[in-house]
């Protein structure tokens, strides 16, 4: 842009500004303004049906639930006693599983993303790529060798055997999600502590550590709720005691009898976490999801 | 190892996303150490979980091993797994599930979602509400919406979806109750749909993050232009939501291919849904056949490299605007 291309190119700004405050005004109102609010609302709950569906159900007495229709008499009895059984112990499992999972990933990612953004290692793309290769290779190849070794080493149905696994899903996108973190703290304030004679913990305790706090928060909710949600290896590999809580809800299905309210209550409580933690996440979402490249 | 200072090319630098000041001249033996050390836990760890894994299964791959014949041992008989896998209809049958069942999902989850993106990136009443909700799918844990799908919507006793039908029926005065079943008539259909419910708020949250990255001066200057708003979408915001949706295309196909709790919960790969993921996991845990879920297991890692390099450029393309 040459010099005396500005003050068009301010006059354009101008009236950018104009119709950016007129349109800000007219995107809600007018019948086509209205009715496209309506038509992502309707589209909105539609998505939103099925887990109505499922809450509501959970709500219902077997025979109502086995007759569909949207109004029936309220009750609570499928929850009751749900988390003294062996639901409770399902829900503890995966939060051994998804919690220590989590924290030991974030242990391993939290260096490996700081030698790949703020002092990168010399090949940092290589290996940045090499990470997130690993994610795609389909898990199921790895289920014979894991499930093998756990065998041999007198592992089964072992909660950490499922930590293990779950830190080594996680750990591309911890990493390229936390790197995506660490490269927005300012490299100019860092350098200035340094100048000023901060110490390498001084600079990571005041300077990096509070910025990337959300960031942070953001990754160990997005990796707590893949491993909350795994099925196949915790299926393979995890018996009666450290069944975790997809496997254990699989198994609520009667052969025979109506099972569906039941069915509903369970997955109600093994979702609400997750839904929760997603929701609290959502603005960092499609952060970790992207693995970090699209902010 | 004092030559090792000169020895770094400093065009390696010219890619670094900013290298740090004090490091300019090429760090040394000491520094590069230094800079490595970090890393290091996290690439071990990775490379024993994801490559000793592989080899493993690489070695199973060439050995006659039956779990449920044990007296028969483990005998080496070269490539003969592979042989079986190359020439298997059943193996076959289920790429061509794994490839159906895939496009249909990504493409309708990535049109849906671009929808929901284009209709959520305007200003209205309860936008962050819609939002929320919209993301609700991704979040709930895949066996339950499985199940859920399965029994309250598809059953065709219990489900909501024959009740919708035979109440319509009813207000026409038609009161005998349908018995159809989309499970039954339309079997990848019926387990398509739960994915696509899943991953569309995948895609949906991908594009948005797209539209809102769009500049906002360009599309106000093409509407000062006199562009249409449909003009103005073709011409100016699906070129930059490209590279979104490459991104989101190859994200969700990478997700997507590896699906096993809906085919595991539907239909337990029966009447041809089974995809690539749940062939391998039936000659492992029903058949028993260790040689030969091995060898599927190294042709579909094989498959995945190849699909997944395109994936990593267009990724690295990303990353590279991202660095500019």
């Amino acid at each position: 842009m040459t010099v005396t291309a500005e003050p068009r190119v301010d006059r354009l700004r101008a009236t950018v500004r104009k119709v950016r405050a007129r349109k800000e005004k007219d995107e809600s109102r007018g019948v086509s303004g209205f009715l496209l609010s309506f038509v992502t609302w309707l589209l909105g709950l539609a998505f939103f049906f099925p887990i109505v569906w499922m809450v509501l159900l959970s709500f219902r007495q077997e025979t109502d639930a086995a007759t569909p229709q949207l109004f029936a008499p309220f009750t609570t009895s499928n929850y009751d006693g749900l988390l003294q059984g062996d639901l409770k112990i399902a829900l503890i499992n995966s939060l051994w599983a998804a919690g220590f999972s989590t924290l030991f990933v974030l242990l391993l990612a939290v260096p490996a993303a700081y030698a790949l953004s703020i002092r990168p290692v010399l090949k940092w793309r290589d290996v940045l790529f090499f990470f997130l290769s690993t994610k795609m290779m389909p898990v199921v190849a790895a289920l014979l060798p894991i499930y093998l070794l756990t065998n041999n080493l007198g592992l089964n149905d072992n909660i950490w055997v499922l930590v293990v696994i779950y830190m080594a899903a996680n750990l591309p996108i911890a990493i390229w999600m936390l790197r995506s973190f660490l490269l927005e703290v300012p490299r100019e304030t860092i350098e200035a502590a340094q100048v000023d004679g901060a110490s390498f913990i001084t600079v990571l305790n005041k300077i990096i550590r509070p910025m990337i706090m959300p960031g942070l928060a953001a990754t160990a909710l997005i990796c707590f709720i893949f491993s909350w949600n795994e099925f196949l290896f915790a299926l393979r590999l995890t018996g009666q005691n450290a069944k975790t809580s997809p496997v254990f809800l699989a198994g609520q299905i009667a052969p025979e009898g109506l099972f569906l309210a039941h069915l509903c209550a369970v997955a109600t409580v093994v979702c609400f976490p997750v839904l929760v933690a997603g929701w609290l996440a959502q603005d960092k979402l499609v952060r970790g999801l992207s693995m970090g490249a699209v902010k | 190892m004092t030559t090792a200072t000169t020895s770094v090319p400093p065009e390696e630098y010219a890619e670094d996303v900013a290298p740090p000041v004090s490091a300019l001249p090429g760090p040394g033996y000491r520094e590069r150490m230094s800079r490595r050390l970090p890393l290091l836990p996290a690439l071990i760890f990775a490379i024993i979980m994801t490559q000793l894994p592989f080899l493993y299964t690489l070695w199973i791959s060439t050995l006659a091993w039956d779990r449920d014949h044990p007296e028969r041992g483990k005998k080496f008989v070269g490539l003969q797994n592979f042989k079986k896998v190359f020439t298997d209809p059943d193996l076959r049958s289920a790429v061509i599930t794994t490839v159906k069942l895939t496009a249909l999902v990504v493409i309708a989850a990535v049109l849906l979602g671009l929808l929901m993106a284009v209709l959520l990136d305007r200003k209205f009443r309860g936008r962050a509400v819609v939002r929320t909700l919209m993301i609700g799918p991704f979040l709930i844990m895949p066996m339950a919406g499985a199940l859920v799908w399965k029994h309250a919507i598809y059953n065709a006793q219990f489900g909501l979806l024959n009740g919708a039908i035979n109440g319509v029926r009813g207000w026409f005065g038609v009161d005998e109750p349908t018995s159809w079943s989309l499970l039954s008539t339309h079997p990848l259909i019926a387990v398509a749909i739960p994915l696509i419910w899943q991953w569309t708020p995948f895609m949906m949250l991908i594009l948005l993050a797209g539209l809102q990255s769009q500049p906002s001066d360009v599309l106000e200057a093409s509407k000062v232009d006199g562009a249409s708003t449909w003009q103005t979408f073709r011409l100016i915001t699906l070129p930059h939501l490209r590279q979104y949706l490459d991104l989101s295309v190859l994200l969700g196909t990478v997700y997507i291919v590896q699906a096993f709790d809906v085919i595991y919960t539907i239909t337990r790969g029966a009447n041809g849904t089974t995809n690539l993921p749940f062939a391998i996991f039936e000659t492992q845990v029903d058949a028993g056949d260790y040689g030969l879920t091995s060898a599927q297991g190294v042709v579909v890692v094989v498959g995945t490299i190849i699909v997944a390099t395109f994936a990593l450029r267009t990724v690295s393309s990303l990353f590279k605007e991202e660095v500019r």
